[in-house]
């Protein structure tokens, strides 16, 4: 027996009943003193998309088909994954008065802040899937795939947060890094402008981006209405299988650590 | 079931810690980062059976607090083992978890999923748990309106609702007014001799003389003494300790 006999025993419940009371008071707290409470959610990448549009509307509307839909489920993919990924960034520093008082495994804290995220995700779809109806028309058998496009986007997002979570408690101005990181990669991303803008050689690159993968999956299937092709399920297979299984074992290793730094 | 099996607990801090990358990377030019060690247990080795309340007493700085932090499984064995059967209930910084946005009502579950009780758990001790709080109403209120005293009854409350197998308690709290104090003391006491294995740790001499069967008494991080309660806390007095 080892000291992780605790656990067996005294927790046959398990930690779905702490994950879902987490998300829950992530919930409630996020919207009870907001006016729009739960509307932010929907108004946000609406905002954006309004602004964006205005600015780049100009430029690439001849070159895409549906520029306000490739431009909104652009913005609410990237904005999902900032959002969980910096979300789980700070989920082990900013609970350290928890992980230092209460026994529960700490990967609890950012798999339930990237799921709070999902929940703001789902009310972000409300606008996207109703500009797809609008746009594209009625959707076909293919948007069946749409949980399965932003489950991928959702482990992404949770390996990255893993590993930046991993590294905040070691160096406080992670936070700070990855607010320049994550603007660079947005720009480095085809949220609002086109692929076919790019150059030959940096459309190669664009490869090695595995929210590109992904965001081309939501694409296929809300503008063009079709499955997406193989090269795409594999990037995005890759995308997440590598996410996670880097920043799971960074993470991994170095949470028993995290109490004595914190 | 409390079974220690030679714990030791190391802290292992790099000297002149790095706080930011930029400071790391420029460490790292100099030369290998240096690590300073800290033992705060040494080979502690003891057994607490069922029924059986174990006090823990010694200076401040002896390791009584990683200790019950290395029980709770907050903190990891550096070496050694820690082994623990049946529910586990540690009446350590009680309240940890309650968000004061929400309300009184919505702490017992959040905290109580934090105590890893389940639902079905807490939705039958729920009346009981509000009852022994004496929040009456205001359990449907935020908890930033309540006082301090109010919050810690309710933290105890929902600490206090398990029959444990093994009980972790870190100096019986005195919270609320006298009325609620003389209760929490008595369900405290109630909880300690209801037949599980108890870690007590206390600055109180004369409540472990009574309330043990056993003591252990650290020193430095190791064992200075184990044995009968009072005769423990007999050699502590006289051995100089506070």
């Amino acid at each position: 027996m080892s000291a992780g006999t605790h656990d067996a025993s005294a927790r046959s419940a398990g930690y779905g009943f702490l994950l879902r009371q987490l998300v829950a008071r992530d919930f409630k707290t996020r919207y009870k003193r907001s006016v729009l409470g739960v509307f932010w959610s929907l108004l946000n990448p609406l905002m954006t998309m309004g602004i964006q549009y205005v600015v780049f509307s100009a430029l690439f509307s001849g070159q895409v088909a549906d520029y306000p839909l490739y431009l909104l489920s652009g913005i609410v993919c990237f904005n999902f994954f900032t959002e969980a990924a910096g979300a789980a960034l700070t989920s082990v520093t900013g609970n350290a008065a928890l992980i230092t008082r209460v026994h529960v495994p700490v990967e609890v804290y950012p798999v339930s802040r990237v799921l709070s995220a999902a929940v703001n995700l789902l009310f972000s779809l409300l606008p996207l899937l109703t500009a797809a109806l609008l746009t594209a028309g009625l959707p076909g058998p293919s948007v069946l795939l749409l949980p399965l496009g932003l489950a991928f986007l959702a482990l992404t997002a949770l390996g990255v947060g893993l590993g930046l979570a991993t590294m905040m408690v070691y160096f406080r101005d992670t936070q700070f890094l990855w607010g320049a990181v994550s603007m660079l990669w947005m720009y480095l991303t085809p949220v609002f402008y086109p692929v076919s803008i790019l150059p030959e050689g940096l459309r190669r690159l664009l490869m090695l981006n595995p929210l590109y993968h992904v965001i081309t999956f939501v694409r296929t299937l809300l503008l063009d209405g079709r499955v997406p092709g193989p090269g795409t399920w594999l990037g995005c297979a890759a995308s997440a299988g590598l996410s996670m299984l880097l920043g799971g074992a960074v993470f991994t290793r170095h949470r028993d650590e995290f109490v004595m730094y914190l | 079931m409390i079974r220690v099996n030679d714990l030791s607990i190391c802290y292992r801090m790099p000297r002149d810690r790095a706080t930011s990358v930029k400071e790391y990377a420029l460490r790292r030019l100099r030369g290998p980062v240096r690590y300073e060690e800290f033992w705060a247990l040494r080979d502690v080795s003891f057994t607490a059976r069922r029924g059986e309340v174990l006090g823990v007493v010694g200076p401040n700085g002896a390791g009584k607090s990683t200790l019950l932090r290395t029980v709770a499984g907050i903190l990891r064995p550096t070496s050694g083992t820690v082994a623990l059967e049946g529910t586990v209930a540690p009446m350590l910084e009680l309240g940890s978890g309650f968000d004061y946005e929400l309300t009184g009502r919505e702490n017992i579950y959040l905290n109580g999923a934090f105590l890893g009780y389940s639902k079905a758990f807490l939705d039958e001790k729920y009346d009981r748990i509000v009852d022994f709080s004496g929040l009456g109403q205001f359990i449907g209120a935020p908890l930033r309106s309540y006082s301090s005293g109010m919050v810690m009854r309710l933290a105890f409350s929902v600490a206090a609702a398990v029959r444990p197998d093994v009980l972790i308690v870190d100096e019986i709290l005195s919270v609320g007014d006298g009325e609620f104090q003389a209760r929490s003391a008595e369900r405290m006491r109630e909880l300690m001799r209801g037949g599980a294995a108890v870690l007590f740790v206390s600055h109180s001499l004369d409540q472990v003389a009574e309330l043990c069967d056993r003591a252990l008494w650290l020193e430095g991080g190791r064992v200075r003494e184990l044995g009968d309660a009072r005769s423990v806390c007999g050699a502590y007095r006289a051995g100089g300790g506070s």
